[in-house]
């Protein structure tokens, strides 16, 4: 049994971002400032050299995105941080990298917006930037966490997934969470689970970079480790060289999104609590989900049967869990700092089967218990 | 010499798809030859491209080779770069590409004198879109986007280079492509941010729509205007007009960005060892 006092540690979301970073192997950061992601940058650009990683603040977003991928390509763990306008410039390269099967995580401290929006206020309108920000069809996976501790959590889980799926993960926070100080008890090495991307085979005769494993994952290699091949954004074969091929085109775009689709048991969490007998679910996702648990110890308290489902993965989206829900429930309410981003996913895989009621706030100010409690009141 | 140029090239990927009578062929054929100059390790060696018609090069170049999105090659290589310096980094763009809206990221790999070797294919136009003005077509040629011809000034690009803060500064010609790759190796050879502007033909976009002939007339319009550095400095400003300066433009010696950096890495981790044999920690 650890002595948890000698572990426990106050800190920030944006800093257990960095911790978890760091245990989950990161080795090269590129960002540019931007509120409210910045102390991550700043306490990057002082952690990282001490494990012979690089830091550095690129000249604008985009670049920051592209360095990330060139950095991982070369073989390290890489990561940026940014919030709304910053994410929407990077979305130009997440497709590069969705593309080129390059891992690298992406952490969005969400903001209020649209546009300049209200920076130090939190929000979360990025729900569906985070899913179709990057133009065609591409796979991605976004995290939300909920407290500091998952802020660490998560941006192992992060990595991990880039690393096993080779896609972009995006780190979906919030201004609140991204502020917020909690005790954390931060594991000791050993104690997680870190993966790294596989390596081919040495002295394999023809090294084919793209062709998938039986995992629809590709075994790419690090730039100059022992094979020389071509990356590129545009439609490639499995040698990765370009091709106008229709049949390699809808191959490629096919499975590019079903090697997440295929894995979702492995990718998709969630946590559910009091939902065993409830009537009514909440589904609330990052910040949201802290007065949504107070709400739901209230209305228990007043005898209503009141569940919790908190989607971690918001992309891909927990549907088999939502769909079991909308049979039980009469109505399910969705609590978000948006105007009904995620709402629309509810409503989506509830099929009619419940009442769907979005409880909606674009202020800057994060959604009260109360404020949840009075839509299950005029129910 | 010849086999071992060769080996640079990906054949299986040729022939490659540019149009007849363009000199992007040229620079590929002087880039090439220069690696062999260098004697270069095709192992330790990357290649990143931007997007238009001259980033298709990486794909006939036999290197770990990475095409990337308009514009961003430089950020990507900075990546790469910063990772691994011990690997030696080229990176090849147009002029649109480099200049207009990957303009942000050639000054700062400038400023940072990071030791990459970017050679910029300017053919005046965007090619693969079929021949809209760039930021280095020249004052009122034409254009697909520029009917009466452009109203804007271009940029200088090795004067754009220097100011930013490259350390080495060239300008050649497919016409003189001898000295091109001379330039080219010599780039190479140069630790710090290194820029080539190579001025190649584009005769169906850009030749076509200025009178400019085909392929062959624009290598001698090549020749007629490109003037070497030395010849130039005889020259009056007058007999100059029109005309571009070639060779070895600038060169001056910085530190090195990656290099500052492991300075850096080297001392925080030794600082680090020593607090904690303090107790600082």
């Amino acid at each position: 049994m650890h002595d948890v006092a000698q572990f426990a540690r106050l800190m920030q979301g944006n800093e257990a971002i960095v911790e978890g970073a760091l245990a989950a192997g990161l080795r090269f950061f590129a960002g540019y400032p931007i509120t409210p992601s910045t102390e991550i940058s700043e306490l990057l650009s002082a952690r990282l050299p001490l494990y012979g990683g690089k830091f550095i603040q690129m000249e604008d977003e985009m670049a920051s995105m592209a360095a990330i991928i060139g950095a991982s390509l070369a073989g390290l763990k890489s990561l940026t941080a940014t919030s709304g306008p910053g994410f929407s410039l990077k979305q130009e390269n997440i497709g590069f990298a969705a593309m080129a099967e390059v891992p690298c995580v992406v952490v969005n401290v969400q903001r209020h917006g649209p546009s300049t929006g209200m920076p130090t206020a939190p929000a979360q309108g990025d729900v569906m930037q985070a899913r179709w920000g990057t133009h065609g069809d591409h796979p991605i996976i976004a995290l939300c966490p909920a407290s500091v501790q998952e802020s660490y959590s998560l941006t192992v889980v992060a990595f991990n997934l880039s690393e096993k799926y080779r896609v972009p993960v995006i780190l979906l926070t919030d201004e609140v969470i991204g502020h917020m100080r909690e005790r954390v008890i931060l594991p000791q090495p050993g104690e997680i689970n870190v993966v790294d991307r596989k390596k081919p085979q040495t002295g394999l005769e023809k090294y084919y970079p793209y062709q998938p494993g039986e995992d629809g994952v590709p075994v790419l290699a690090n730039f100059c480790e022992n094979y020389r091949f071509h990356v590129t954004g545009l439609v490639h074969d499995e040698r990765g060289f370009p091709t106008a091929s229709p049949e390699i085109a809808e191959k490629l775009i096919n499975r590019l999104n079903n090697k997440i689709v295929d894995h979702l048991d492995d990718i998709v969490m969630s946590e559910s609590w009091l939902t065993k007998d409830a009537e009514i679910v909440i589904v609330a996702y990052g910040a949201v989900s802290r007065s949504a648990r107070k709400t739901v110890k209230e209305a228990r308290a007043a005898g209503l049967k009141v569940g919790l489902l908190r989607p971690i993965t918001i992309w891909p989206f927990p549907e088999a869990e939502v769909a079991a829900l909308a049979q039980q429930v009469h109505t399910i309410i969705v609590p978000e700092m948006n105007l009904g981003q995620l709402k629309l996913e509810v409503e989506r895989v509830a099929k009619g089967r419940s009442k769907v009621i979005g409880v909606n706030k674009v202020n800057g100010e994060l959604i009260t218990p109360s404020e949840i409690f009075d839509a299950i009141i005029k129910l | 010499m010849q086999n071992n140029v060769n080996k640079y090239l990906r054949a299986e990927m040729l022939p490659h798809i540019w149009c007849p009578g363009c000199g992007n062929g040229i620079v590929l054929g002087a880039l090439t030859r220069a690696f062999g100059l260098l004697d270069c390790d095709q192992d330790n060696t990357v290649v990143v491209s931007g997007i238009g018609c001259s980033s298709r090069a990486t794909g006939y170049l036999d290197f770990c080779t990475l095409h990337t999105t308009h514009g961003r090659a430089l950020a990507f290589a900075t990546g790469i770069k910063l990772a691994r310096p011990e690997l030696k980094v080229f990176v090849l763009m147009g002029d649109g590409d480099s200049t207009g809206i990957g303009g942000n990221h050639f000054i700062h790999a400038a400023r940072r004198n990071i030791d990459l070797t970017a050679i910029i294919f300017n053919n005046s136009i965007y090619g693969m879109t079929g021949g809209q003005s760039s930021p280095l077509s020249p004052l009122n040629t034409r254009a697909t986007t520029a009917p009466q011809g452009t109203f804007e000034r271009p940029f200088d690009l090795p004067e754009l280079a220097r100011a930013a803060g490259a350390t080495y500064v060239a300008r050649g010609t497919t016409y003189h492509a001898n000295m091109l790759t001379q330039l080219i190796r010599q780039g190479a050879d140069h630790k710090g941010f290194s820029v080539v502007e190579a001025v190649t033909a584009c005769p169906i976009s850009y030749g076509r729509r200025n009178k400019m002939g085909n392929g062959y007339d624009m290598l001698l319009w090549q020749k007629e205007h490109g003037i070497p550095l030395e010849r130039a400095r005889k020259l009056e400003p007058a007999e100059m007009e029109g005309k571009f300066t070639i060779g070895e433009l600038h060169k001056s010696d910085a530190p090195e960005f990656t290099s500052i950096y492991q300075r850096f890495i080297e001392e925080k981790q030794n600082n680090n060892k020593e607090e904690r044999h303090r107790g600082v920690n």
